[in-house]
């Protein structure tokens, strides 16, 4: 049977959403953040906001998601999305707004900027991918790399004596006033994507009630900065990420 | 159409400016000495008045970063701060010029290095002029030199932001910025609506319709032929700017054989000591430069076959010295002088460096 035999109207079960464009990703095989824009992409066409919508991606591995995601986008500094993100929906608070951050860039050096605009309450969705480590420069240590993990600087092992303790900004930003719903899942079982996209959808559903920040957590894997195998780094991920990094929703509106 | 007449501060002054001018949005951070900007702007509730946005961000960084998100989506959005504070927006400052946003930033200078001083200073020229953050670019660079000029300059900045999609300074200083002077205002100019925004800028931010192509605000282009042809796009534009919007005042120049080069508060001393001069019988006038980016060079040239000497005053060790220089290309004799560190220098200081620098020298 010849692929266009099979490929009908009648035989669909599944489409791309339109809100992916076809360029072929540049994420490693393997990698969550190729899931994790695919879901926050689906949830912006299934509630019909696509055109409404304004993403803001800073640098990391994810810094070309404009190639990818199919809507209006802006390409932020290092950390400072969130800033950003604050900008354009001050001016638009009827369009919805997202960034969609790595936690290199969300935990360290844009600290600043995701505590205050969760504490503003700023009215936008935070998608936030941590895979524990610096994966677009190479591997490096992170804030949120786990105590013991290996990277390029840390190749002995976090010290955390030396090099500090692991920061769990998504029960941090819980604290604030100013969010609504903080939710941490992950993408790498269809499972786990099916509960990330429920996440994300009521991420997105609150914005749109004006409820304030919501933050949406993803613990993700970076094969290459791990130096794992995909399936190796899944594995990993469940067994030290998961215990430190508990998924499940943190706040929830009343 | 009588103008509405007031004796305001310089930061107060530009803050009404800039409300009138339909400005959309401000972001900014306190910091003397122009801390009176958003408080202005707070007490004024321009909110309500217009529907522009005001808000009071976490940092300096943080506000450029409001800025470029603003700005990227159509909007006219400013922000003021003083040295330390435009330090700390250099990164954003590079981002909205490879971006290619028009927004305007105010920056009422203070003595540096460091925390420096609150004190009036001009040693922010090179920062101003010679890009200030990382990469190949300009700002457009306005210099006020009275209360008026603050106000006025303000509605031509947004004009020359958008007409060219490039971020515009405005230099300023601790003297202009606190100083009381009567004041003409515009009359209120609507803001764009939003569908206004639309039609008039396609490369906004705004949602992207179905069937139409996705805008993308981003100042990446990671193959170096792509970035390579995009530096090039920018010289072309800052070639144009440097073409078509030199702008510079002149008193007393016509006769004149010696000519003092100034701006902002630096000029206002210069003039008076233009008529001190002229009362020993020297003499002497100025060249008041309203543009920094772009540079009058032009007039400099053509002043140096009338000319026997220039003397650049400036509130810095010699920064802007260098670009006269350059300009006058060793035709005629240019010094420098300037009284710094939060120090302004008086006219008899002023003359006296010309009679000791350049015509004694
Ligand atoms: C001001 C600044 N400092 C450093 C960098 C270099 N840099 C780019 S991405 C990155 C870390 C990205 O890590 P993360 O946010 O975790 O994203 P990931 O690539 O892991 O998805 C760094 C340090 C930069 N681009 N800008
Ligand atoms: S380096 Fe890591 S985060 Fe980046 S694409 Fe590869 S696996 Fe993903
Ligand atoms: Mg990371």
């Amino acid at each position: 049977m010849l692929a266009k035999d099979i490929i009908k109207p009648e035989n669909l079960v599944y489409q791309k959403t339109k809100l992916m464009t076809d360029n072929v990703l540049s994420y490693c095989p393997g990698c969550g953040h190729g899931t994790a824009h695919r879901i926050t992409m689906e949830v912006l066409e299934e509630m019909g906001i696509g055109e409404e919508t304004i993403g803001v991606a800073p640098v990391g591995c994810s810094v070309l998601a404009y190639e990818f995601m199919n809507i209006d986008m802006q390409q932020a500094a290092h950390g400072r999305a969130p800033a950003v993100a604050t900008g354009i929906k001050r001016c638009y608070p009827e369009k919805f707004v997202f960034t969609y951050q790595g936690d290199g860039d969300l935990a360290a050096i844009g600290t600043a900027e995701t505590i205050h605009a969760c504490n503003r309450g700023e009215n936008i969705t935070i998608i936030f991918v941590n895979n524990g480590i610096y994966g677009m420069t190479g591997g490096q240590m992170a804030p949120t790399t786990l105590p013991g993990m290996r990277s390029s600087t840390s190749p002995y092992g976090r010290d955390v004596d030396m090099m500090g303790n692991p920061l769990k900004m998504t029960e941090l930003v819980a604290q604030l006033p100013g969010t609504s719903f903080v939710s941490r899942q992950a993408v790498h079982t269809p499972k786990h994507v099916r509960k990330a996209k429920k996440a994300i959808r009521q991420a997105f559903e609150l914005q749109k009630q004006k409820k304030g920040t919501t933050f949406v957590e993803i613990v993700s894997n970076c094969n290459s900065g791990w130096k794992m195998t995909p399936v190796q780094a899944n594995k990993w991920m469940e067994e030290n990420m998961f215990p430190f990094y508990p998924l499940g929703d943190i706040k929830v509106p009343e | 159409m009588a103008r509405e007449l007031k004796l305001m501060k310089g930061n107060e002054a530009i803050a009404e400016a800039a409300i009138r001018a339909g400005a959309d949005a401000y972001f900014g951070y306190p910091i003397t000495p122009q801390s009176e900007v958003i408080e202005y702007l707070m007490a004024e509730k321009p909110h309500e008045r217009t529907g522009k946005v005001v808000l009071q961000a976490e940092s300096e960084v943080a506000a450029i970063n409001m800025v470029y998100g603003a700005a990227g989506a159509g909007k006219r959005v400013w922000t003021s701060s003083s040295s330390p504070g435009i330090s700390l927006k250099q990164e954003g400052i590079s981002y909205i010029a490879g971006a290619e946003l028009p927004c305007v930033i105010l920056n009422v200078v203070r003595g540096g290095p460091g925390l420096g001083t609150i004190q009036p200073s001009q040693a922010d020229y090179f920062q101003s002029v010679k890009g200030g953050g990382h990469g190949d670019y300009r700002l457009i660079v306005l210099a006020p030199s009275s209360v008026q000029e603050m106000a006025d300059y303000v509605v031509d900045a947004f004009d020359l932001a958008f007409k060219y999609r490039n971020p515009v300074l405005i230099l300023s200083d601790g003297v202009i910025g606190q100083m009381m002077e009567k004041v003409y205002l515009i009359e209120q100019r609507p803001r764009l609506t939003d569908e206004e925004i639309k039609q008039r800028y396609a490369w906004a931010t705004t949602g992207k319709k179905d069937g139409t192509e996705r805008r993308v605000i981003t100042s990446l282009a990671l193959k170096a032929d792509e970035m390579e042809a995009h530096n090039i796009h920018l010289q072309k534009k800052y070639a144009e700017i440097e073409a078509n919007e030199v702008r510079f005042e002149e008193f007393q120049c016509d006769d004149a054989e010696y000519v003092f080069v100034a701006y902002g508060s630096s000029a206002r001393v210069c003039q008076k000591a233009v008529q001190l001069a002229r009362s020993k019988g020297i003499k002497a006038g100025l060249l008041r430069l309203i543009t920094l980016f772009p540079f009058p060079k032009a007039e400099i040239g053509r002043l140096t076959g009338q000319v026997k000497g220039m003397l650049a005053v400036e509130m810095s060790s010699g920064q802007m010295i260098e670009d006269v220089k350059l300009a006058v290309n060793g035709r005629i004799k240019a010094e420098h002088f300037g009284r710094f560190g939060g120090n302004i220098p008086t006219p008899d200081e002023v003359v006296n460096a010309l009679e000791t620098q350049i015509i004694g020298g």
